[in-house]
């Protein structure tokens, strides 16, 4: 008998065989989906990218043992379902990747805590635990959390080391930030915009979207290899890991404002192009509004909850004070999921949108 | 299937297990010799038990009546091996509950004499009613596992002007096979079953969906039906529960039965391929229902395939006769996705059995259930559209009108959501544990209702009585007065002639 097989708690009730998939399995997909980005990261940005990657995952396991323990729950069972592993992970992705470690560890244990454990556990929370505790640091820590460095291959000369790279995250080691610090193109296009510059004397032709192809450029760990990312949610849909209408509708509903607004003001709005390739849209849109426990679950209610994330993120880097809006945005949709999901049920077999039953038709 | 048909061909519900049907559909039936004792229940469909007719110590032949149908929706029992009654009494129900319930219990005299039955040469020479006279009698029941009384649905049939038959040659369930034996192995009897049944309820056409990972079936079963263009053979793709009435009428017609409503309303009337075999043997031959074909199928099975058995035989007789590699971890009557648990196998085997299925250790072993993580696997795989995550939330809570809300009673229990579910939640037993609670409520309130309208009734006919009664002694009172009145009346008035 396999592990965690009980056939003493075997319901009575049909049926009495079950799929081979679990939330395990759900997981670990997820996580190999991701796998391609984090490597880029992991190269682009060197060392002290990989010691804050292990530092928030390990930092939101520690705090989902300690919620489990508090609770009288055991842990391991809990644990092996991987899910704090991904939310640390997935938080990581989002981080500056030079943050010192503290920054990892408030966000890691923020997530799983107050994010997760605080709501119940597994299933029960209402927000996004990653974004949750990605807004919670950029709000307690702007400076670190909008600290950004050029890229810098993990094998360039100039690159920091095993332990030059460690002393990094451990603070120890103020990096000559200013020689390789860097702004990302939206918090550029943002400070620059404010100064009245306008972007066709900011921007030289082919800027944003040559880079993001390569994700040789600012921005956080994960989110800068935007076609990556892209691959990896596209596996996902493949093995019917998530559904295409969230993704689909979140990134429509940042590119049709987006291209409508830089058709009518190019000086003024940035293209579409630059606005899916920049920051957390894609991760957003294929890995964070995707999240099981706070979506909608319905085709319509996704296709609402999609349009509502895209839409919200492109207001914020627009209009807000802040260059970026995914985090933001989900978290605000995570709130309407409830509404979303009583107001956008599939129609019942045997009746109408309405749930009232269908005439006879001969 | 290619990849183009499984995204764009498919239904969008319902799941895809692996079906386990072979190699047990393969292997040639096999007849189990008449048991020495069977045990024949009352009820072996939905309705009223049967009531019966013989004696103990009674000798009884091959398909004589044991019991008669009794009340509006019934069926008769007939005997499944000639022999001798020697008792009748309570056996133990082929029900996960395990509890009693009455059967005629006849000792086999291994001789297996039929009754003189009464053939028909040519069924389509009987009026539509004789026919389903003749089904009733013969005691055919939806062998699909409905178990409804076959004779009521071909009157409601005729009634409703059905025009089309189908015929359910599904068999969604994994690991059984009785009617894919049947129509590979008897497809003649099938296909004439079926244009009785046509005739019986005035259908023109019959459309027979068959899950397309029966190639077999639907070859022998084209030919069959090669010389009636009324009858038309239609694969459907295996995808579970096509099997269910009304999956299948939306993927051969395109049309939805309402909610609430019965297919027949919408001009279909739907019937399993055994049954219509069954309705063949009835009406051209004359036997009634006591044999049936029953998969016996799983892992703990040494030799698992089909088997040709008299109604009534125990369970454990079945299961010897094909052998055992291990004890059954599992045992379960019908399919995986919607088959009765047993406790254990001395129980007999009924109309509305299809198969035996002995899991072994592997095979019965359960994932503990986890937490819902919404991640809506149910949503997708729910045919009818419910949102069974909401569902369980609800009355997990305790709140059944809210399940109610999400449309709980148009679940049809067919097990998709419990099977895709990644944290392996017992959906389908929340749901059937709501419906019970929901209908012991409903018999309490019923119950509380008919116990209040009896209290008033009594009140008002108390009020009448002592209104009664007091008008009674005032009627009473007036006439003595008036009797006094007059007396002294009359007296005074003597009194005045005296003087």
């Amino acid at each position: 008998m396999k592990p965690g097989m009980n056939p003493a708690v075997a319901p009575v009730a049909a049926p009495h065989a079950t799929t081979a998939n679990s939330v395990g399995r759900v997981m670990a997909t997820v996580m190999t989906a991701l796998l391609p980005a984090t490597l880029c990261g992991f190269w682009l940005f060197g060392w002290p990218a990989i010691y804050l990657w292990i530092v928030t995952v390990g930092a939101a396991m520690l705090g989902e043992i300690l919620c489990l323990r508090l609770g009288g729950r055991a842990a391991r069972p809990a644990l092996s379902d991987g899910s704090a592993i991904l939310t640390g992970w997935l938080l990581a992705l989002s981080l500056p990747p030079w943050a010192p470690w503290w920054i990892g560890v408030f966000g890691g244990l923020f997530a799983t805590v107050m994010g997760k454990q605080v709501f119940g556990g597994l299933g029960q929370n209402l927000f996004n635990p990653a974004m949750a505790a990605r807004v919670a640091l950029l709000i307690s820590f702007p400076v670190q959390m909008t600290a950004w460095v050029a890229p810098l291959p993990i094998n360039a000369a100039a690159a920091p080391g095993i332990i030059e790279g460690l002393r990094i995250t451990l603070g120890a080691l103020s990096p000559a930030l200013d020689n390789i610090s860097s702004a990302s193109l939206l918090g550029h296009v943002k400070t620059e915009l404010s100064r009245g510059i306008d972007l066709l004397h900011l921007l030289t032709a082919g800027h944003a979207a040559a880079d993001s192809l390569s994700g040789a450029r600012a921005g956080s760990l994960g989110e800068t290899a935007a076609w990556l990312i892209a691959a990896g949610g596209v596996l996902m849909l493949f093995l019917r890991i998530i559904t295409w209408q969230i993704p689909i509708a979140m990134l429509a509903a940042v590119a049709l404002p987006a291209a409508l607004l830089h058709l009518v003001d190019p000086g003024r709005y940035l293209d579409a192009g630059s606005h899916l390739l920049s920051g957390g849209v894609m991760l957003g849109a294929f890995f964070i509004a995707t999240d099981y426990v706070t979506s909608p679950n319905t085709p319509r209610g996704q296709l609402v909850f999609g349009a509502g994330c895209g839409l919200l993120t492109y207001v914020i880097r627009t209009w807000s004070g802040y260059p970026e809006g995914v985090a933001f945005a989900v978290l605000l949709m995570n709130s309407l999921t409830p509404i979303i999901d009583s107001s956008f049920r599939p129609r019942v077999y045997g009746r109408d949108r309405k749930g009232v039953a269908l005439e006879p038709i001969k | 299937m290619g990849y183009f048909e499984r995204i764009f061909k498919e239904p969008r519900w319902g799941v895809h297990p692996d079906d386990h049907k072979r190699p047990a559909a393969d292997a040639a039936l096999r007849l189990l010799p008449p048991p020495a004792r069977v045990y024949m229940p009352l009820s072996q469909h939905v309705g009223g038990a049967a009531r019966p007719i013989v004696l103990v110590g009674q000798q009884v032949h091959k398909g004589q009546l044991l019991a008669e149908a009794q009340g509006n929706i019934s069926a008769p029992i007939h005997a499944p091996v000639s022999g001798k009654v020697s008792s009748i009494g309570e056996v133990t129900a082929p029900h996960a509950s395990g509890l009693g319930f009455g059967a005629i219990v006849i000792d086999s005299d291994f001789a297996d004499r039929w009754i003189d039955t009464d053939p028909v040469a040519d069924p389509f020479s009987l009026s539509p009613e004789e026919i389903t006279r003749r089904t009733a009698a013969a005691g055919v029941v939806g062998l699909g596992g409905a178990t409804f009384p076959s004779a009521l649905k071909f009157s409601l049939g005729k009634r409703l002007a059905v025009g089309t038959l189908i015929v359910n040659g599904g068999e969604c369930e994994p690991y059984l096979s009785s009617d894919d034996r049947i129509m590979r192995d008897s497809a003649d009897q099938v296909v004439d079953g079926v244009r009785i049944v046509m005739h019986a309820i005035g259908a023109r056409v019959a459309l027979v969906g068959i899950e397309d990972n029966k190639p077999e079936a639907i070859a022998a079963m084209r030919k069959a039906a090669a010389a009636y263009p009324e009858v038309r053979i239609r694969p459907v793709p295996s995808r579970y529960p096509m099997g269910s009435d009304k999956q299948l009428i939306q993927a051969l017609t395109g049309k939805e039965v309402p909610a609430d409503a019965r297919a027949a309303e919408v001009g279909v009337l739907v019937h399993n391929v055994s049954t219509c075999a069954a309705v063949h043997q009835a009406v051209r031959l004359g036997r009634p229902l006591v044999e049936r074909i029953v998969t016996v199928n799983g892992g703990a099975v040494a030799r698992p395939g089909n088997i040709f058995v008299p109604l009534g035989t125990q369970v454990d007789e079945l299961l010897a006769f094909c052998g055992l590699n291990e004890a059954p971890s599992r045992l379960i009557l019908g399919g995986p996705m919607m088959g009765t648990l047993l406790a254990h196998g001395r129980v007999p085997l009924v109309k509305g059995v299809s198969g035996i299925i002995a899991f072994d250790a592997r095979e019965a072993a359960v994932p503990r259930a986890g937490p819902c993580v919404r991640c809506g696997s149910c949503t997708k795989a729910c045919p009818m559209g419910l949102l069974p995550l909401e569902m369980a939330a609800h009355i997990r809570s305790g709140d059944l009108a809210g399940a109610v809300d999400f449309s709980l009673t148009d679940c049809i229990a067919c097990g998709c959501c419990a099977y895709v579910c990644p944290s392996h939640i017992p959906l389908v037993q929340y749901f059937s544990h709501a419906k019970g609670e929901l209908a012991a409520r409903e018999r309490t309130r019923l119950r509380s209702e008919a116990a209040k309208r009896l209290a008033e009734a009594r009140l008002i006919r108390l009020e009448r009585e002592s209104r009664e009664k007091a008008e009674a002694a005032a009627r009473r009172q007036a006439e003595r007065k008036a009797a006094k009145a007059l007396a002294a009346a009359s007296a005074s008035q003597a009194q005045a002639v005296v003087t």
